[in-house]
């Protein structure tokens, strides 16, 4: 299951269409890495909507995709995360602390905009 | 009642149709959509544990009553090396590095009745119910 990922001025897409293997979840981290160096993008939205579960790799995936592309210079928001997935998440004890979340891809794309906006200024 | 469900374990892509298809299971005999889900995730810690330490095994899914309540019952089974201490592994946080540690523990978080059985050389046998609510 491949996923499609955009470019949208310097910030990358990733939107996740369908449930996730393992496998297909460390290709996308993978991906990301190198794509935000090859495309030069500055923020990352991995849009993860259509993800059936989060569970304990999916979640640690997730933040190594945000691990792997701070070091290579790009800011990422995992957006789209639903309401029983989030539950279920609770529940589990699986966090995203400090981890930059969205409730949508909007929100996602105005939060990586005032976060990029902030580091021009040096802030 | 529903004929089990067997779904063979021999690669992770299996864990996705093991989870796939209690969520389906769940879902057709009436569980909210929360509940499926926790069920799906439930499937998918126990299903990876049988990927990453016993390489193959089999989920089995079926519906259970106790007279009072229905359910559904999930047993990850492998023949893998075992688990020289399960009191350890179900431990939050222990892992032997190949996870995060929360697979087990999560799991019998989120379903209503949990055990565990292993032996060392033999394999593991994971049975997990949740019950309609």
């Amino acid at each position: 299951m491949l996923v499609p990922v955009l470019k949208q001025g310097d910030v990358l897409i990733a939107s996740i269409q369908a449930a996730l293997s393992d496998a297909d979840l460390l290709q996308l981290r993978d991906e990301l890495a190198e794509k935000v160096g090859r495309l030069r993008a500055r923020g990352v939205i991995v849009d993860v909507t259509a993800l059936d579960v989060m569970d304990s790799f999916a979640t640690r995936t997730l933040r190594g995709i945000v691990q792997m592309t701070k070091l290579r210079g790009a800011e990422t928001v995992i957006v789209g995360i639903q309401p029983d997935v989030a539950s279920a998440m609770v529940q589990l004890g699986l966090t995203l602390n400090d981890i930059s979340t969205a409730l949508d891809l909007e929100d996602g794309f105005a939060l990586l905009a005032s976060s990029l906006a902030g580091r021009h200024r040096g802030g | 009642m529903a004929a089990e469900t067997r779904v063979g374990i021999d690669h992770e892509a299996d864990i996705v149709a093991a989870r796939q298809k209690g969520r389906a299971l769940a879902a057709q005999v009436g569980f909210p959509p929360s509940d499926a889900t926790l069920i799906a995730t439930a499937i998918s810690e126990v299903a990876r544990n049988i990927v990453i330490y016993a390489q193959r095994g089999e989920v089995v899914l079926d519906l259970v009553h106790d007279g009072r309540r229905r359910g559904i019952r999930i047993i990850a089974r492998d023949d893998g090396p075992g688990i020289p201490d399960v009191e350890l592994a179900m431990r939050d946080g222990y892992s032997t590095g190949k996870s995060l540690g929360l697979g087990l523990p999560g799991a019998r978080r989120i379903v209503d009745d949990f055990e565990i059985s292993s032996e060392v050389g033999r394999g593991t046998i994971v049975t997990m119910r949740k019950w309609l609510p």
